[in-house]
């Protein structure tokens, strides 16, 4: 995203963070059911999340397993703010509620920064890990404020309505959403272009160095933590404004691991990664859950296949072809790419089948009769798990040759593309 | 008295079994400075495969052949997943491990159920073996103890007296060395790999019986693992035993008593959960290398 040189005024950027605001206030009028409305919803919340955990992870090199932490405790004391308003205790307006919670998770993150930020690495990674166990099995012992198993339900319609908005409507939470999402959008991004952002970058890349021209690695991380923490405190707030209950789930490990996944499926290494990875995640859960019960399988498998095959994420994928692009070379690339798409598919439904068919044999509670793709057959009778196994193996196959053929055209095209540099 | 004796009993039994899974983690840890996140997750399939095969052949056999499996898994993994994400660094790594506990967790739920299994302990090590002063020691927890040492005792020798032990323990600190005298190093990791897969396989196929075989046992028992490796100090062998058995007394004790934490409004059995937590941040906090460990950071 960084452009070389001085530009009094930066077109693209402007571009880009216009449409962006522009996604956001339009959205809600295309997709108009209101299943869309809940899944754009829980995507804005989350992008936040994403993103500052992108903060950690990308630009400083800081593997986190407990980041649910931060915004989990961020939501428990939003929820406890927007009970005391309605109770008349305290008089805060509702659309400033996601600045408690990002208090709550900034305090937070002193308090745990302090320790975990004092390593780096792999020992940052498992220290994290800890202190997520650790507030986890906490909320669950203190049900006097964190509510026990069941945690602590809410009304958001609380207060004066003002200008007429009560939060009653699915639209107006998600135009609050929308709001802070952008507004941290933009903060998170400006960050990253501050001194202690870039600080970061450095002590990510080369700890030795950076405390060499003398600056305290470890004060630099646990700064970049703080700030990371707001940021989930926020997104926390939100969710609880959107869910009105907040339980032990939303401090938990599967929390933790939920945005690990999502921000590397988009990709740490540019800014809007974890955006991309935010939707495709929330997609995963919200749409798939629906369909399939093992739809954490396939998260798992996708996430497998990225790690091993493109460590860079989805946008990194993205950013590889604009210098092709730019070259008004990538048609040559298009037949390639649609083989491997072919062949991803065929391997995929293969995969789909096998999966599904395991599924309905081992839950005893489901009948074995089943159909996919709009075909009905047995899952216990060996035809269709024939079909399906040479269905993968095809699939594979054909997507190991499509790679090797994507490979070969990239490979030539990088080359001309030198050759003509010089 | 009774009550300080049977737990150091339990305690201990538990300690060793914690060894069993922390010895083949720190071992991969020290010699390719992976941090195996799906470790765990190797111990609930051993418990698994253990409940399946023991369905067929019996427990003794599946004593050894679910070790033998998970172990084979574990060179699979090491072969053709870790050593192509190798070169992304250790970040990389530990990621691919990540998303490998997530997918063996998705495959145990779809393959066994959500529910908890029938895996039991064999009918002849069932009952009491001795009396401690009025209550009777149940034989399979010694049965557990037993098991235990005897595999440490078998790794101990393997490390110090054979010609493969020497070479992993030459590879732990100068792997281009050892490389550049003939030997064979990726296959030497692939071999430490499965092992200490094998290891917390064998951990899973005597304490799936002893507590329970069910989807949530890799989740229960993963951090608490990581947290032995830290309070032991990172890649130390004889920190982590140490560890191990400190962490596994302080568990079984803590579960038992009921006195009230002064302050609180909760007894000492209810903040069992949290004690390991609370030990690792202080360790932390006072000695951030650790007991034996010999790097900072």
């Amino acid at each position: 995203m960084a452009s070389p040189g001085y530009q009094p005024v930066n077109l693209v950027r402007w571009l880009l963070w216009g449409g962006t605001a522009l996604l956001f206030a339009v959205a809600p009028l295309v997709f108009r059911q209101g299943f869309a409305l809940t899944m754009l919803t829980q995507m804005g919340t989350f992008i936040i999340f994403a993103l500052s955990y992108n903060m950690l992870l990308g630009q400083g090199g800081m593997l986190s397993f407990g980041h649910a932490v931060y915004s989990g405790l961020g939501a428990y004391f939003t929820v406890h703010a927007l009970n005391m308003i309605g109770s008349g205790a305290l008089v805060f307006p509702v659309s400033l509620l996601p600045l408690v919670g990002g208090l709550a998770g900034l305090a937070f993150g002193v308090l745990f920064g302090y320790v975990t930020t004092r390593k780096a690495g792999t020992t940052f990674a498992m220290i994290s890990l800890g202190i997520g166990e650790l507030v986890h099995a906490c909320v669950l012992m203190f049900p006097g404020f964190f509510g026990g198993e069941g945690g602590i339900s809410t009304n958001r319609m609380v207060g004066k309505p003002l200008l007429g908005i009560t939060f009653g409507p699915a639209i107006q939470v998600y135009y609050l959403v929308a709001f802070w999402c952008f507004v941290s959008m933009i903060a998170m991004f400006a960050l990253t272009q501050t001194p202690l952002g870039r600080m970061a970058n450095a002590v990510r890349d080369n700890p030795e160095r950076a405390e060499f021209v003398g600056y305290d690695t470890q004060k630099v991380r646990f700064l970049q933590l703080v700030l990371a923490a707001f940021f989930a405190g926020v997104s926390g707030a939100l969710s609880c404004i959107n869910f009105e209950i907040v339980t032990d789930e939303n401090v938990s490990a599967l929390r933790s691991g939920g945005v690990l996944l999502a921000t590397f499926i988009g990709g740490t290494g540019y800014f809007f990664g974890p955006i991309v990875g935010s939707v495709v995640f929330i997609f995963f859960v919200v749409a798939l859950s629906g369909f399939t019960q093992a739809w954490l399988l396939y998260l798992g498998l996708f996430f497998l296949a990225m790690v091993l095959f493109a460590p860079g994420g989805i946008a990194s994928l993205l950013m590889m072809q604009l210098p092709v692009i730019r070259a008004r070379r990538f048609g040559e690339l298009v037949p390639p790419y649609l083989l491997a798409l072919a062949a991803g598919l065929v391997a995929f439904a293969g995969l789909v089948g096998v999966v599904e068919m395991v599924y309905r044999i081992s839950d005893q509670s489901l009948e074995t009769q089943m159909s996919l793709f709009g075909i009905g057959f047995d899952a216990r009778s060996p035809r269709p798990w024939a079909a399906f196994a040479l269905l993968l193996a095809a699939g594979v196959a054909a997507l190991g040759f499509a790679a090797r053929r994507v490979g070969d055209r990239w490979g030539a095209i990088q080359n001309q593309m030198q050759e003509g540099q010089r | 008295m009774e009550f300080f004796v049977v737990q150091l009993l339990n305690g201990v039994s538990y300690g060793l079994l914690l060894f069993m899974l922390c010895s083949g983690l720190t071992l991969v840890f020290s010699l390719m400075g992976v941090l195996n996140f799906a470790h765990a997750s190797f111990y609930m399939l051993g418990a698994y495969f253990a409940y399946q095969v023991s369905l067929y052949i019996g427990f003794y056999p599946a004593l050894v052949v679910a070790p033998l499996l998970v172990g084979g898994i574990g060179m699979l993994v090491e072969r053709y997943g870790l050593r192509k994400v190798h070169r992304y660094g250790h970040v990389a790594e530990l990621l691919f491990t990540f998303g490998l506990a997530y997918l063996v967790d998705e495959a145990v739920h779809l393959v066994w159920g959500r529910a908890a299994v029938d895996y039991r302990v064999p009918a002849s090590l069932e009952g009491p073996l001795f009396r401690v002063f009025t209550s009777e020691y149940p034989t399979y927890r010694v049965f557990m103890m037993l098991v235990s040492v005897a595999m440490l005792v078998s790794i101990w020798l393997a490390l110090t007296r054979t010609r493969i032990g020497l070479v992993i323990q030459a590879a732990l600190t100068h792997p281009q060395t050892v490389e550049a005298l003939g030997h064979n190093v990726p296959r030497v990791f692939m071999l430490v790999f499965g092992g200490g897969a094998a290891l917390a396989g064998l951990a899973g196929v005597i304490g799936g019986n002893a507590f329970v075989t069910e989807p949530g046992m890799a989740a229960a028992v993963g951090p608490i693992i990581f947290v032995v490796v830290v309070v032991g100090g990172m890649g130390s062998l004889a920190g982590a035993f140490i560890a191990s058995l400190l962490i596994g007394c302080l568990q079984t004790f803590s579960v038992g008593l009921d006195w009230k934490i002064f302050g609180l409004n909760i007894t000492v059995a209810q903040a069992a959960p949290v004690l390991p937590y609370l030990l690792m941040v202080l360790i932390l906090i006072f000695r951030p290398r650790g007991l034996l460990g010999t790097r900072e950071g």
